[in-house]
């Protein structure tokens, strides 16, 4: 099969100016023009994209992936290795780059798809195509000063994506607009993906990123972990960032008055032995350890569970389950103890809370201080956050003709 | 050659990004276009005022037409000037002005300074339009030079686009250049004859006791040549120097030339430091 892109042992560097001085005084008396680090933000990356393949890049800030999307977008040219592609790239990396500001909609339609390698001829075929996708056609003729900045990224989104290329580059720019701006968009990559186009895609969004991409490059501080099919390389990703988190120790924010401190958070399962893994289905146990210095008059306990992306699966609380003691002090632990954790396979942060009844004060808040995995269990269900354990019945009502 | 490949099939693009030069130059002034009517207009009669009043200088009488009148004489070597002065502030602006599109899209980035330099044409011959028509009232026929005319505009251009290229991506590594550049034009500016004629300037100068051939080196201003050019052909209706069009063509090759050199050696780290 054709390769849409060679990427052959690309380096980048970037220079971190100590003092950032362009003045040619400062460069002459130093005999060079300002002091800098090299700083390798791509250390000899290798792969193939094939024709018409989705490809994502992931891994945690810093880790290059940005760096190398605009390199293959050729606005960064790498110190050393060759990117080799083919055919003509559109590339998202941010909306409405070029337009301006005085000029109208319609002008910026034509000056923006010019920037992108459309000709005139291409865009008169297109203009209204693009105007309909963007849904600005009333305001198409003013300028965009005055349009929304939701307006602004629907127009730029809407010229971008209908450039027409072999090969769509794409930074973190899927969540755009509103919720059938967003959809329209989905249809139309599904659309670009099966007509065979050759997208590249980077986001920090795992869930979006396992089904919409076929393969994933995993990139860690400007190396090439690992490539391959979209699960595993996340399921990696997640036993990495697992791992990371058993070495660390503690991570996350903490903040509050500190009155009373929850020291140690626990999970438990069902023999009450401390685990970081769980499955669906299980009884599990959180232990909070607390210390409080002096007596706290009802306070009141609250976690908190996020999926990795941060969403917020739920947050229950002792004042709202009724179980507010009338004073608190000294130490001890507070267990909220789940019988069915009703969680899908994925990773889950922790988060836990002690405030004054009100919930105005905060004596101690630990945002995202625990981080456990939650396995395949029963009920078998995988795909989301929650699993409902609902029953499957099926009840034919007639029979056929054998 | 690869990167001349690539300016194959991007007319589109530098006619769009022309048309956003002009368009958007004089959006929210209430007299728009009239503006650049207005400044040239402004300056001939400030200059007239001080040179021409005040300080008697003498326009000659132009050869063969019979011209003579300071105005006119002024405005055939400010239209030239105007140009070059522009092109020069243009090409500072054009890559540091444009650093949101540099690092976000990709595309040939000498094209910014090409489409700079093309509004500039443009308005130039607005300009030259008007200047046109007050020579014909004024006597002066001038119709049959407009082709040699437009061939001045283009060596000229070519000039200034290379001149550009060379500041364009200089300004980005050194912001000094801009301000170099402003006093290097004041210089330029009056050791080119736009306010005087160029008899005023002695053949040899004495400096420290040393004789020198200063008309000669004064000359050698590229700048000099191109203002005689047009003063020739708008102002004198006659054929300039053979030597002083090859000697204008060679700079202008030679700019474009270095420019394009320069600008490719440069360009690599655009997106990191603009």
């Amino acid at each position: 099969m054709e390769h849409a892109i060679v990427v052959d042992d690309v380096w980048k560097k970037f220079r971190l100016y100590d003092e950032r001085n362009q003045s040619l005084k400062a460069a002459l008396m130093r005999g060079r023009r300002a002091r800098y680090r090299e700083f390798d933000a791509l250390k000899g990356i290798s792969f193939e994209i094939p024709e018409g393949e989705t490809f994502g890049l992931i891994g945690e800030n810093g880790s290059g992936k940005s760096t190398l999307l605009k390199c293959i977008a050729r606005i960064l040219r790498p110190e050393r290795g060759t990117i080799t592609t083919q055919g003509k790239i559109s590339a998202l990396l941010e909306l409405g780059a070029g337009f301006h500001p005085e000029l109208s909609g319609r002008e910026n339609v034509y000056l923006n798809g010019a920037i992108l390698g459309m000709s005139k001829k291409q865009l008169d075929a297109r203009f209204d195509e693009i105007v309909d996708f963007a849904g600005l056609a009333e305001f198409i003729d003013s300028p965009v000063k005055n349009y929304s900045s939701g307006m602004y990224v629907r127009l730029g989104f809407s010229v971008a994506i209908n450039v027409d290329p072999d090969l769509l580059l794409v930074d973190e720019v899927l969540a755009v607009g509103d919720e059938s701006f967003q959809r329209k968009c989905s249809e139309k990559f599904a659309e670009l993906k099966s007509s065979g186009k050759t997208i590249v895609v980077v986001s920090h969004a795992l869930g979006t990123m396992r089904t919409l991409c076929d393969r994933l490059a995993l990139l860690e501080h400007g190396n090439l972990v690992d490539v391959g099919v979209s699960g595993e390389i996340i399921d990696e990703y997640m036993h990495d960032v697992h791992e990371d988190r058993i070495s660390d120790g503690e991570f996350g924010v903490r903040w509050g008055s500190g009155e009373g401190r929850v020291e140690h958070i626990e999970l438990l399962d069902v023999k009450q032995r401390p685990v970081s893994t769980v499955c669906t289905g299980d009884t599990v146990t959180f232990r909070f350890h607390y210390s409080v210095d002096e007596p706290l008059e009802k306070p009141v306990f609250g976690l908190a569970i996020y999926t990795l992306e941060g969403v917020h699966v739920t947050g229950p609380n002792t004042r709202d389950a009724g179980v507010v003691p009338d004073q608190l002090a000294g130490t001890g632990y507070v267990d909220f103890v789940v019988e069915r954790l009703l969680l899908t396979r994925g990773v889950y942060d922790l988060s836990v809370s002690l405030a004054d009844h009100a919930l105005l004060h905060v004596y101690d808040f630990r945002h995202r201080a625990f981080r456990f995995d939650v396995e395949l269990g029963d009920p078998p269900e995988q795909f989301g956050i929650v699993a409902l354990g609902g029953r499957w019945d099926c009840m034919p009502l007639e029979v056929g003709p054998a | 050659m690869s990167r001349l490949q690539e300016f194959a099939g991007t007319q589109d693009l530098a006619i769009n990004l022309t048309l956003r030069e002009l368009r958007g130059r004089y959006k929210k002034s209430v007299l728009g276009w009239t503006w650049s009517l207005l400044n040239p207009l402004a300056t001939v009669a400030i200059y007239s005022l001080v040179f021409s009043f005040f300080l008697k200088i003498e326009p000659p009488v132009g050869h063969p037409s019979g011209l003579h009148s300071f105005a006119l004489f002024l405005l055939c070597a400010l239209v030239p000037w105007n140009l070059f002065q522009n092109g020069l502030n243009m090409g500072l602006g054009s890559i540091v002005g444009n650093g949101n599109l540099i690092k976000k899209v990709y595309f040939p980035r000498e094209l910014l300074v090409a489409s700079g330099t093309a509004s500039l044409v443009v308005t130039m011959l607005i300009e030259l339009g008007v200047l046109c028509a007050i020579l014909l009232v004024a006597g002066n026929m001038v119709l049959p030079w407009i082709p040699l005319l437009f061939v001045l505009i283009a060596i000229e251009a070519v000039f200034v686009f290379g001149c550009a290229l060379v500041l364009s991506v200089c300004n980005v590594y050194f912001r000094d250049v801009q301000y170099l550049v402003a006093i290097a034009l004041q210089v330029i500016f009056y050791t080119v004859p736009i306010v005087y004629p160029i008899r005023y300037v002695p053949v040899h100068a004495t400096v420290f006791g040393v004789e020198i051939p200063l008309l000669r080196l004064y000359s050698l201003n590229p700048l000099v040549r191109f203002v005689s050019a047009f003063r020739d052909v708008l102002y004198n209706l006659r054929f300039p120097p053979l030597w002083d069009t090859v000697y204008i063509t060679l700079w202008a090759i030679g700019a474009l030339v270095v420019g394009l050199w320069v600008f490719s050696k440069l360009d690599r780290r655009l997106a990191e430091e603009v």
